[in-house]
């Protein structure tokens, strides 16, 4: 099937971000007794999150110290509250992290009194069990020391913060999503999911990956961290940085990224739309220094934040389906 | 409380979107009916593509000789997807518009897909069923309708598609309209408004078409944006089952929560206000609400969906599983439950099988008593059957292992859902609804007012 017009790329950017005053003052406004979509999203999010922690025995929490898993871990702090969060939180450290976003998932950890499993791709690289990709990006690489560390700590279920707004593979997945005993995802076979009744149950050896906040976009994420007022790790926000340009992205100059022939460091104003590995996640020019300006940014924003910062998911069209199928997040 | 807070950004844009509702929709109807490509229409001209998904769109098109992008692209994402051309799971997008924000559930038309669109119309708050104007209402067209009908989706709509390759055709679009609203009525759809469109054009899809100028409802998108809110929590009486006892231990619980005890769940049904009469089921006991805390924030009422913690004023055994319903017109719990089947699983269903039941935070065990029938698509009613295999829609008679609360599901769509597994894989072999029943008879052909050429 295909259209025979497509209109220029250039948005018109009233019409997503809603400045229109006729939202306002709408004769057909929702009865008061309804949710906005953000506490809807945050209900959705701590019914799935309580009910995984309920029905499974080794449950654990994924948290980069990213905007998506702290949002994921401050809805878990909310679903349990006055309780401390049962389950520990697991890093999957690429060894290519920004030195900021380890400080601050140390000191959340520390804050909220969690327990931190580490999994670690140096070690792989270091001790022969994995070896460094010739593009240097370690993302892929993260599959390993998952899988392997849901063995060894015997983990029932892994909560993610994968959004299907991301990704188009990640668009098709369930909110409670099987793995079988290799992490593989098969997504010609997933199993029904109806109302808001899941089904964690699996047979030994095979485990759940868990994504409570599915169907949250990424301005919903930046309207709750405003409206929840969610410190987060500062790169996120507007700051001066050296970096160059390559493949249309801004990579910070550091251990892992250096210069190439032709390419020259700048200084620039710029943030993070996502934290990863630092070789190839790019920074965006941006001013966006307060959540308030970001949420604003993002809104008018004519691109995606994986095609803005990640050089690894313009592999293939199907890179992160093919990641997902053997056991990626 | 979070509900009722006014957004304090100055900017315009977050402010607009926080007064905004979430409409759940779902697509369906058979294969090449265009439903993906709908739906990367609905996104498209609503401007929810953003440059480089349409550049990626673009540049597959292209390398596969079209001249234009595919929009099919969009939403079939899965390299399978890509290369059979069909959709197999469902995707879910997301777009807004000045008075909405939406979730849409691509689903599937291949009938080996139906339980994907079992479960994309689960929570769906309108069902957008496509049927090509050229065709009319296929089998698929027929078992979607049943699906809706079935699972309550509050409402459906019809985009009657490709009427570009009818020649915008005024009786080509009332025949296949009367068609769909004679299978709807039969299947016992409240309302099935249609709509002609384009889907590859784009008429009648955000704005009203030129090419059609004898049709004078709404383009699909102004429809979905005037629907109402399907839940009215106002009227219906309280219900929340308990998925977790929250009593926090450890040295890191601070002093005042030593003798914390609360009851997390999500609102299954209704409101609850502080102070509140409420009864424990199944086991009956009575209490009253002290607190409703969402995290450390106390609220004086809450509605449903939401997620909250309630305190009672008695120390009572409650435990996951248990709900807590308003004191008055609780429902009766029972071990015996007549219920209409979606069969989801592989294996076919067969009277004496022995199941596990999932209803709400509870899980019991289940035994078919009987199987009393299996809708038989061409007709639209019940006949009699040994067993219900994959995609079929069956009446059974369930025994249960322990008394459970259920619901009607005309009443309450969470309290009379449940969910059938298997016990030893636990896979999920079935969507149940409670006291839901099946047409007994065929229906009497219906001929429409005023089309002598209508044929059945």
């Amino acid at each position: 099937m295909t259209v025979t017009e497509v209109p220029s790329p250039a948005r018109d950017q009233t019409l997503r971000a809603d400045a229109s005053p006729a939202a306002y003052g709408s004769p057909e406004r929702e009865p008061a007794r309804r949710l906005t979509q953000l506490d809807a999203l945050e209900a959705e999010s701590i019914q799935v999150i309580r009910e995984i922690a309920a029905e499974l025995e080794r449950p654990a929490l994924l948290f980069s110290g990213g905007k998506d898993s702290v949002v994921m871990l401050h809805l878990a702090v909310k679903a349990f509250w006055p309780a401390p969060i049962p389950f520990p939180v697991l890093h999957v450290d690429t060894g290519h992290n920004f030195p900021e976003v380890l400080d601050y998932r140390d000191e959340t950890v520390e804050r909220l009194g969690l327990r931190l499993e580490v999994a670690s791709v140096q070690d792989y690289i270091d001790d022969g069990r994995l070896r460094e990709r010739a593009d240097g990006t370690r993302n892929p690489l993260q599959t390993i020391p998952l899988l392997d560390a849901i063995n060894e700590h015997r983990f029932d279920g892994v909560f993610g913060g994968g959004r299907r707004d991301e990704e188009k593979a990640r668009a098709k997945e369930r909110i409670v999503s099987l793995r079988d005993e290799f992490g593989q995802w098969d997504p010609k076979n997933q199993r029904p999911e109806l109302w808001n009744l899941y089904n964690p149950r699996h047979r030994p050896g095979e485990h759940v990956r868990v994504f409570p906040i599915s169907n949250w976009t990424e301005l919903d994420i930046w309207r709750y961290i405003e409206r929840e007022d969610i410190p987060l790790a500062p790169l996120y926000y507007a700051h001066e940085r050296d970096v160059f340009q390559r493949d249309g992205m801004w990579l910070a100059v550091g251990p892992v990224s250096q210069t190439r022939e032709g390419e020259t460091v700048e200084r620039r104003v710029v943030r993070y739309r996502t934290v990863g590995d630092m070789s190839c996640t790019g920074a965006v020019d941006s001013p966006a220094a307060t959540n308030a300006e970001i949420v604003a940014e993002v809104a008018a924003s004519t691109l995606t934040e994986r095609g803005a910062t990640r050089a690894d998911d313009r592999i293939s069209e199907a890179a992160m389906e093919d990641r997902k199928k053997e056991g990626y997040f | 409380m979070s509900a009722t807070m006014t957004t304090t950004t100055t900017t315009p844009y977050a402010a607009g979107l926080g007064e905004r509702g979430l409409l759940r929709l779902a697509t369906a109807g058979s294969v090449d009916d265009g439903k993906s490509t709908l739906v990367g229409r609905l996104l498209h001209d609503t401007k929810s593509v953003l440059s480089d998904q349409l550049a990626a769109v673009e540049r597959v098109s292209r390398d596969r000789g079209l001249t234009a992008a595919d929009l099919a692209l969009l939403t079939d994402g899965l390299r399978a997807e890509r290369e059979q051309g069909i959709t197999i799971d469902v995707a879910y997008r997301y777009f807004a518009t000045t008075t909405r924000s939406f979730v849409l559930a691509d689903c599937p038309g291949h009938v080996q897909y139906t339980r994907n669109t079992v479960t994309g119309s689960s929570t769906a708050d309108v069902l957008v069923l496509l049927v090509d104007a050229r065709k009319g209402v296929l089998e698929q067209t027929r078992r979607h309708l049943a699906v809706a009908a079935l699972l309550r989706v509050p409402h459906v709509v019809v985009a009657v598609n490709k009427i570009d390759l009818v020649g915008f055709a005024q009786d080509v679009f009332e025949r296949v309209e009367a068609e769909v609203q004679a299978v709807a009525r039969d299947l016992g759809v409240a309302e099935a408004q249609a709509i002609p469109v384009s889907a590859l054009d784009g008429d009648n899809i955000v704005d009203r078409s030129t090419r059609t100028p004898w049709y004078t409802g709404p383009a699909l998108l102004e429809l979905l944006e005037a629907l109402p809110p399907s839940e009215d929590v106002e009227g219906e009486s309280f219900r929340l089952p308990v998925q977790l006892v929250i009593r926090p231990q450890g040295a890191a619980v601070s002093e005042e929560h030593r003798e914390y005890r609360g009851y997390a769940g999500a609102l299954a049904s209704g409101v609850i206000r502080l102070g509140d009469e409420v009864v424990v089921l199944p086991s009956g006991q009575r209490s009253r609400v002290v607190g409703i805390d969402l995290g450390s924030e106390s609220l004086s009422e809450a509605f449903a969906p939401q997620s909250v913690t309630l305190r009672l004023a008695d120390e009572i055994d409650i435990s996951r599983g248990d709900i807590i319903a308003a004191a008055e017109g609780a429902p009766e719990p029972t071990q015996d439950i007549e219920a209409v089947v979606c069969w989801l699983g592989d294996a076919a269903l067969r009277p004496g099988q022995r199941l596990l039941l999932k209803h709400g935070a509870r899980t019991v065990q289940a035994f078919v008593r009987s199987l009393d029938g299996v809708l038989d698509l061409d007709d639209l009613h019940a006949v009699s059957a040994e067993s219900l295999s994959l995609n079929d829609i069956g009446c059974v008679t369930l025994r249960l292992a322990a008394p459970v609360p259920v619901e009607d599901y005309a009443v309450s769509r969470r309290g009379g859902s449940f969910l059938l597994i298997d016990s030893h894989d636990g896979r999920t072999l079935a969507a149940g609804m409670v006291g839901a029943t099946l047409p007994s008879a065929p229906p009497a052909p219906v001929a429409p007012e005023g089309d002598e050429d209508f044929d059945i």
